[in-house]
């Protein structure tokens, strides 16, 4: 195999596209093509996220009343455990590295496939048990802990299916680590020549930086749901009381992994929308090391900032003015990443595609969630807000309007990738901008009823917070519609779509230099890399119109 | 010949960076169980450091021969296990083998110690529940956590004992060469790690109250 | 209450939302300015506008960076500084602080004024006094809400936690639990009565249970035996107990602690944790024997003994 430069073009693969080959279940499902993991991925999480979503509408659904007239109680707490502890850990948590992550790596590298192959695929078996378990107690009548498990109730009161629920999420932590370890080992050894550390797509980074944390914080997590299975099925007392055991240690434990989990979750996102940003701008990122040095610094200050959840919990008033501290410290890596990626924009030539309408929605959404998370950060109003709708508002924010608004770009900007198809653009910015409006009218409301007092995992209410609940569970529905538009027109494009050249948006990134779908082996030559990223202009001089490669638009075929 | 391919895997393109990425790969995982035994470990301390004396009363029911001995056993298989990882290298095949099938020995005699050790635990009573054998109430946390992770290490020991002896048998039976097999290093290091955890777990089990 | 905020009830409500309003001002700056940055660049910029665009002014430099950075981080330990300042004065309450304790089980409030007065799900309490919580759960976390006064703080089994308030307006309030806790947590809720102080005497007075929470402790220590060793006429050697509360105590591994609530509960339930300095450790556990309300009426018992050092017991 010879080595070529990438002025240009590579030569397109002959070979059929990782698609093509193999049309077996057994082929699929015995795969070590990280492009078919990507996939098996991606149809589990989709699951799961409208397994979760069913979970919420219902509680959203009784909550248009302050009365809950429509569950009973321990159906609802049922209801909201489970929307929790599915979103958390069998959709946030693997969404973005799972799919676009294992997709995209190698891809990105310019290698083969990862370090790993056939752990990747053990990656999802895990998974996939996980899940599993974590179904069984759904269907065998469920579990009311809160998806934060918070002992002796866990342990010691609850009389639902505590058990099998820790383990599927116990189980599914390895899958985690799994993928962790296996990125880790593909960026640090498996880039094509010329691929350096500051070569490499912001992407890549965030995959890099989220697997850290995977790798160091996850464990953590394994060893506090064993210990709450150890106390609850074998009666081996650790946080009990009565035996002089300690129910914060059991929190201390479980927020040292949860706190870093939210970043697992965050910094995949970042990275995609560095990608969309750059490409619908066609621009190079600003200030690219900050960038890099941002994402890292979040994922080693979010090791440090867990107590925070805990200020009312009875901890020392000193441990949490040292947590409050470094809350306000790991706020601005953030606020450097907002502000370089509006700069990005600046003189650019922007398009307005959906892969672009969902990062500026993130940019948005992103900055209001992070500021709110400066009054939590603040003692003495985390001490009104904290187990009210304030912080329910405040992670989903965060969450939904980030994370998902980019996972939403992410699955658009790379659709024509990983299938070849094109999609109709109208239907997807009208879901785009219908999801913007029908998340804000669900979540905005909820700021304002957890400042005034409502707590979170309330199935009654006084009635004077009803108006505010009214407009959120109104609001959800309407983002509910939109969530079921992507998969009603995604599918439709897999069959009538028009197939999509190797690069349709005419973006930087070795993805696009290889055909759309790539083939098994990726590259039908290997990559050389000369350059930096996000070559959408000469240095220092913005894409004039007209120009080269001002726009988003490659040919169709 | 047929060995070596067998090694190669996708998307690694010679086996000394394989190797290199294996080796990689499993240090990596070892930072993740330095954070999931540092976890058990932190508990344990903030328990001992909130019941220094309870702990010490605890302390004193474990059994130190047992204890001793099977650190002496695991030390020694990690010894073998490193011998074993040398002559694999310098292409010792017999010994390699040899050393393997020690390691695996010495590893289902610690777990075997381990068993009657268990059951001397449960006829003295030091289960924690209704019959337990001491009063305070903390020392039910100090034996939960000696079960909880004797056990936890065990199943790490027990997974070892699968890959060290997965790795015998397919060199025995000439399946796989060993040396330069990216799968040594990996068990060898696994190895040690259970090694190590045991190290430290040692002395705050067996050597409580017993200066 | 208006429509965005709750009622200001409380000495602290005031502080806390002076702060959230700071926070709120300079949220609203800065989604203003990342709003509009991204609204006209998103306009101007657009493509095939005809906007200038040609060489990048030398001004987007990493100088500009590391200010931009160094801005924010001036500002974030700039707001944490003035944030945490107010909360240091406040965490301790006043010493001449009404006490008040308080129990939590699922699912409902016990609270207890300090001459015995019992209340389920309510409490009064006067106006313009600090008003000191002494609070533990009999079985699960549970978390102690006011929102008028911004008060929260989690009630756990097995210790104490404690917070403190001074209520500033008449009125009653809502009460929430704000730790999930089980089926009916949203429906463990109850109400704050702020009175005048008179008004509040009259209504203590008027209270079925007469006795002090201290007399009822005098009668639990009796009745438990605990007098059998604590006093004068024992021939036991334990601790005296007359000034006890509040003093500081040498242990037998050579700690001082302070007498307070939490030791004097772990002296009952687990009297081998702290054994005092030149005493054996022989006293027998309390735990499942003393109810929790027994052993909040023994501390207040025992606290009355201060001040009663020279008196035989």
């Amino acid at each position: 195999m010879t080595d070529v430069a990438i002025n240009g073009e590579l030569p397109l693969p002959r070979e059929p596209s990782y698609l093509g080959a193999g049309h077996t279940v057994a082929s699929w499902l015995g795969t070590t093509d990280h492009k078919r993991i990507a996939i098996l991925y991606a149809a589990t999480i989709t699951f799961f996220f409208f397994l979760g979503g069913i979970a919420i509408s219902l509680v959203r659904l009784d909550l248009f009343t302050p009365a809950g007239d429509l569950l009973s109680d321990d159906t609802y707490n049922k209801l909201f455990t489970f929307h929790g502890v599915v979103m958390v850990w069998f959709f946030m948590v693997p969404s973005i590295p799972g799919t676009f992550g294992n997709f995209l790596l190698p891809l990105m590298i310019g290698a083969r496939d990862v370090a790993f192959p056939r752990l990747n695929l053990f990656s999802w078996y895990l998974f996939l048990a996980g899940g599993f378990c974590t179904l069984y107690a759904l269907i065998a009548g469920g579990v009311d802990t809160g998806w934060t498990f918070y002992t002796p109730f866990s342990t010691m009161f609850s009389n639902t299916h505590v058990v099998a629920a820790a383990l599927g999420v116990f189980i599914a932590g390895f899958s985690s680590i799994a993928t962790g370890v296996n990125f880790i080992a593909t960026t640090h050894m498996l880039r094509a020549p010329g691929m350096k550390w500051f070569r490499l797509p912001l992407f890549v980074w965030a995959i890099y930086a989220t697997s850290l944390v995977m790798v160091l914080a996850t464990p953590v997590l394994a060893v506090t749901l064993l210990l709450v299975i150890a106390e609850r099925w074998l009666h081996l007392p650790i946080f009990n009381p009565d035996f002089g055991g300690d129910p914060l240690l059991f929190q201390h434990l479980f927020w040292f992994y949860s706190h870093p989990a939210v970043y697992i979750m965050v910094l995949p996102a970042m990275g995609v929308v560095s990608e969309v940003i750059t490409c619908f701008a066609r621009r190079r990122v600003f200030g690219y090391d900050f960038m890099v040095y941002a994402m890292v610094g979040i994922a080693v200050i979010g090791f440090f900032v867990w107590g925070h959840h805990m200020f009312v919990s009875g901890q020392s008033p000193y441990a949490s003015i040292v947590f409050s501290f470094l809350s306000f410290i790991v706020a601005v890596p953030s606020a450097i990443k907002v502000f370089n990626w509006t700069a990005t924009l600046y003189r650019g030539q922007i398009g307005f595609e959906a892969p672009m309408l969902y990062a500026l929605g993130f940019l948005g959404l992103f900055t209001i969630g992070g500021l709110t998370g400066l009054f939590l950060a603040s003692i003495p109003v985390d001490i009104q807000v904290t187990d009210t709708y304030f912080v329910v508002a405040h992670f989903h924010y965060i969450m939904v309007g980030g994370t998902v608004s980019a996972y939403f770009a992410g699955l658009h900007y790379w659709w024509p990738k990983i299938t070849g198809r094109l999609y109709p653009d109208i239907w997807a910015r009208f879901a785009a901008i219908l999801m913007f409006f029908g998340f804000n009218f669900t979540f905005f409301p909820q700021f304002i009823v957890g400042y005034l007092g409502m707590p979170r995992r309330y199935h009654v209410y006084p009635p004077e917070f009803q108006v505010y609940n009214v407009m959120s569970s109104a609001g959800a529905f309407v983002l509910a519609a939109a969530y079921l538009l992507p998969p009603l027109y995604l599918t439709w494009s897999l069959i009538w779509g028009a197939r999509a050249s190797r690069n349709p948006w005419n973006a930087t990134g070795l993805e696009w230099k290889t055909s759309s779908p790539p083939p098994r082996e990726n590259f039908a030559v290997v990559p050389h890399v000369e350059e930096a990223p996000y070559q959408y202009h000469p240095e220092g001089v913005a894409p004039e119109h007209g120009g080269e490669n001002y726009r988003a638009q490659g040919d169709q075929t | 010949m047929i060995a070596r391919a067998k090694i190669l895997q996708p998307p690694w393109k010679e086996i000394s960076r394989q190797r290199e990425g294996a080796t990689f790969g499993i240090w990596v995982f070892l930072a993740s169980e330095m954070l999931f035994f540092g976890s058990l470990l932190l508990l344990y301390t903030a328990y001992r450091v909130a019941n220094p004396d309870v702990f010490i009363i605890a302390g004193r029911e474990t059994d130190i021969w047992y204890g001793t001995v099977n650190t002496a056993v695991l030390m020694t298989s990690s010894l073998t296990m490193a011998v074993a990882a040398q002559a694999a290298e310098a292409d010792m095949r017999r010994l390699t083998i040899w050393c393997l099938g020690a390691t695996v020995i010495l590893g289902l005699m610690f777990l075997v110690f381990k068993g009657f050790e268990y059951a001397e635990d449960i006829k003295k009573n030091l289960v924690p529940g209704a019959n337990f054998a001491l009063k305070p109430p903390a020392a039910q946390i100090f034996f939960a956590l000696y079960w909880i992770m004797t056990a936890i290490h065990a199943i790490h020991l027990s997974i070892g004992l699968g890959l060290v002896g997965r790795l015998a048998i397919s060199g025995a039976l000439r399946r796989v060469q060993l040396r330069e097999n990216p799968q040594v290093e990996v068990t060898a290091l696994y190895w040690h790690l259970v090694d190590v955890i045991w190290i430290i777990l040692y002395p705050l089990i067996y050597l409580m109250g017993r200066s | 209450m208006s429509v965005f905020m709750p009622e200001a009830a409380s000495a602290q409500a005031v502080q806390t939302d002076q702060i959230y309003y700071v926070l709120l001002a300079l949220s609203g700056a800065v989604i203003v300015l990342v709003g509009a940055l991204l609204l006209i660049f998103s306009i101007r910029y657009r493509r095939g506008s005809k906007a200038k665009r040609g060489a990048l002014p030398p001004i987007m430099s990493k100088e500009f960076e590391i200010g931009w950075t160094s801005a924010t981080l001036f500002l974030a330990l700039f707001i944490f500084w003035w944030v945490s300042s107010s909360q240091l004065s406040a965490l301790v309450a006043p010493k001449n602080a009404l006490e008040i304790h308080v129990v939590a089980k699922q699912w409902m409030w016990k609270t207890q004024h300090s001459n015995g007065a019992r209340e389920i799900n309510e409490l009064h309490v006067p106006l313009d006094k600090p008003v000191r919580l002494i609070m533990t759960s009999e079985d699960v976390i549970h978390s102690f809400f006011v929102p008028a006064f911004r008060m929260k703080k989690d009630v756990l089994p097995g210790r104490y936690t404690e917070t403190w308030f001074r209520a500033t307006k008449l009125g009653v309030f809502h009460l929430f639990c704000a730790e999930y806790c089980g089926s009916e947590h949203s429906r463990m809720t109850g109400r704050i009565v702020v009175m005048q102080a008179d008004g509040y005497a009259r209504w203590l007075a008027a209270q079925p249970e007469g006795d002090g929470l201290a007399k009822a402790g005098e009668a639990v220590f009796r009745a438990r035996g605990c007098s059998g060793c604590h006093s004068e006429a024992s021939k036991v050697h334990a601790p005296n107990l007359n000034g006890l509360y509040g003093r500081k105590v040498q242990l037998a591994d050579g700690r001082t602690v302070t007498a307070d609530e939490a030791y004097l509960r772990d002296s009952m339930l687990l009297p081998r944790r702290d054994v005092a300095a030149g005493f054996e450790p022989i006293m027998p556990s309390y735990a499942g024997i003393l109810t929790d309300g027994e052993i909040i009426s023994l501390t207040a018992y025992i606290r009355s003994l201060s001040g009663k050092e020279d008196n035989p017991q």
